[in-house]
């Protein structure tokens, strides 16, 4: 017994550390100085210049045009990941409640074509969403960035199948209470599909943020840049035979790490207080 | 308060399956009537046409003399209860209460004033703030039954309230449901496929089977008197022994019993015969008065039941239960009787009740039997 209990620790913490310790050398790293990190490689302890590095990150302009700061971008990659996810919730809600509520001609067509571009990543449609978005005047813009990434395909899913779980006479009931559609659904059931609202804003939020190659072909404004551009453009400046600014990347990438992390802290609280609390 | 009135009513689903064919009722303002029978029988879909979460293939319904075919549920003004309660699982009890009232733009004190009336009435104050998952079944039954109160509707419509509820609390909540229907005097229509509490609940009850209406009446009149072997067998527990019999004359034959029935019979031939386990008697030894038939009966298994025993066996090779008094003496064999005017007639081949009158025959042979008895 007391064996067991021993190797299931031992498994447990070699698992944590298998996770933990990339992001730990990334942090450690970031704390050292270009140079040393350039001759010495990977560090595992702290160096002396966490505070300077961290402030430059945020503040110093960078670019060509000078005009983008991390924070800059950082605020750029919240907007672009609470938009998104945020968007995504609200369309794929309405075409879910469409969907199951309503009764039209080719309904369960329309779910079957929405299901099958699940199938579809956003890459195939890339180069026509482009154009369309290009031809409309919407680069280098917040609205071209996130709108045509809305239409999900994933969440219509995930929200229609939420919304068929839900029983039937709680319409009824509400049809009998005088509820309309709109009613039903703003009364009903947003406050029914917290819980599922809170997962899939994990999930977007996240997956928004870590976008990539979308934001890329968007902005060739620098104002417009996100904080995953952002690293890789650091790596990029290769001026003569400087060393390139590793301990700035690294601390870029720590950060941009965090925003994802205290969402999925966040909601997760609230997500598992929502399972734990529904009795359906 | 309203009248409802159903008036050849149909339902027929793609398909052509008629769920509902022709019904006829017609509910006074006031009145408690039970739909009752067995599943898949069109109870359900003839209460859900009448909320109008179902439409009418054809026919009519009037709520207070108004056609409602076309109305939407929540302009009928009717209020229904759900057997799994359909509450609002978010909100509190209040706001549960509150929420059909608020969608009318009720005043906000007029609310507040009703919703604390019917909390009183259903003694749910303590849970006003508590959300539905805090609440016993029971307890959310009485919030669902609220919610209808607090909308002072003209028609109360239960889809099989009680169906979730534990035996017990199904018989409280029985009570507690009549109670306040007296007290609102609301117009009920109340849909259950358990004939007990169809029988305790209705004024009139509406027996249904494949879409049609097989009887209505009163619940002791369908009782006394059904219409068909198959209201026979389905009100009243244990079910009515329905047996084949062959009518000669005034002698009636079931299996190796002979019964003279003292009177003439107007059919002749086969007929299904059928008499309630609770009119059947122990025969006393040598041989019983003339108002009285007997038969043998092969006793195959006993139920105790406290109050009462409930004896199965065999008449001949057709299956009779008898309930008999909790100290009633039992052997393998046993002689039966049967009071003749206790006995009904049906059609061999339709079910339909034969006109030889029971209901009659037991009202005006009992003070004959008595005569009878006394000589």
């Amino acid at each position: 017994m007391h064996r067991t209990r021993i190797l299931d620790h031992a498994v447990l913490i070699l698992g944590a550390l298998f996770l933990v310790l990339p992001v730990v050398v990334a942090f450690m790293t970031s704390s050292h100085e270009a140079a040393a990190i350039h001759s010495r490689g990977l560090m595992l302890s702290p160096g002396g210049h966490f505070v300077e590095t961290y402030e430059k990150v945020l503040t110093r302009q960078g670019g060509f045009t000078g005009q983008v700061t991390g924070a800059r971008m950082m605020m750029n990659s919240f907007i672009l990941g609470i938009g998104f996810a945020a968007g995504k919730i609200v369309l794929s809600m309405l075409a879910a409640y469409a969907i199951v509520y309503f009764r039209f001609r080719f309904a369960t067509l329309a779910f079957w074509v929405i299901f099958t571009t699940l199938l579809l990543p956003l890459e195939v449609r890339i180069m026509p969403s482009y154009e369309v978005m290009s031809s409309l005047g919407l680069i280098n813009s917040y609205t071209g960035l996130i709108v045509p990434l809305l239409a999900s395909a994933t969440g219509t899913f995930y929200f229609r199948q939420f919304f068929k779980s839900v029983p039937e006479e709680l319409l009824e009931a509400a049809r009998i209470d005088g509820a309309g559609p709109f009613k039903f659904f703003i009364d009903v059931l947003v406050p029914l599909s917290k819980t599922m609202i809170a997962a899939i804003f994990i999930i977007m939020f996240v997956y928004g943020w870590n976008q990539y190659l979308w934001p890329m072909l968007m902005t060739t404004d620098e104002r417009f840049f996100t904080l995953m551009r952002g690293i890789k453009q650091i790596l990029q400046v290769w001026i003569g035979s400087q060393i390139p600014d590793y301990n700035e990347a690294f601390a870029l990438a720590v950060l941009a790490m965090l925003p994802p992390v205290l969402v999925v802290v966040i909601f997760q609280s609230w997500f598992i207080k929502g399972l734990t609390e529904s009795d359906k | 308060m309203a009248t409802i009135e159903i008036d050849k009513v149909s339902k027929v689903y793609h398909g052509n399956v008629p769920a509902v064919s022709e019904v006829d009722i017609s509910i006074a303002d006031g009145e408690f009537i039970v739909l009752v029978g067995p599943s898949g029988c069109g109870k359900s879909t003839l209460l859900r046409m009448v909320a109008g979460l179902e439409t009418i293939s054809s026919g009519t319904v009037r709520i207070g003399g108004r056609v409602v075919n076309d109305v939407e549920p929540a302009d009928r003004d009717i209020a229904m209860v759900f057997q799994n309660y359909a509450l609002y699982p978010h909100m509190t009890v209040r706001e549960n209460l509150a929420y059909g009232l608020k969608n009318r733009r009720t005043p906000k004190p007029e609310i507040e004033a009703r919703v604390a009336e019917a909390a009183r009435m259903l003694e749910l104050g303590p849970y006003l703030d508590r959300k539905p998952r805090a609440l016993s079944g029971g307890q959310r039954q009485r919030v669902a039954m609220g919610r209808a109160i607090v909308r002072q509707p003209s028609a109360f419509l239960f889809d099989e309230p009680l169906s979730n509820l534990d035996a017990k609390l199904r018989v409280s909540m029985r009570g507690e449901i009549k109670r306040l229907q007296r007290r609102v005097g609301t117009t009920s229509l109340y849909v259950t496929h358990d004939q007990l509490e169809a029988m305790t609940l209705a004024d009139r009850l509406v027996v249904l089977s494949g879409g049609r209406i097989e009887q209505i009446g009163r619940p002791l009149d369908v009782y006394h008197a059904p219409a068909s072997t198959f209201v026979a067998s389905f009100i009243g527990s244990p079910a009515m022994n329905l047996v084949q019999g062959e009518l000669h004359g005034s002698r009636l034959a079931i299996g190796p019993a002979l019964i003279d029935l003292g009177k003439a019979v107007p059919t002749q031939g086969a007929v299904t015969v059928g008499f309630r386990a609770e009119d059947l008697q122990v025969a006393a030894p040598g041989g019983t008065a003339g108002h009285v038939g007997t038969m043998p009966l092969r006793v195959d298994y006993v139920e105790e039941l406290g109050s009462q025993r409930l004896v199965h066996g065999t008449v001949g090779d057709q299956t009779v239960t008898v309930a008999l008094g909790a100290d009633a003496p039992l052997s393998g064999e046993m002689p039966v009787a049967v009071p003749i005017g206790r006995l009904h007639f049906f059609d061999a081949e339709t079910g339909r009740r034969l006109a030889w009158s029971s209901v009659e025959a037991h009202r005006t042979t009992t003070a004959a039997d008595l005569l009878e008895i006394a000589r």
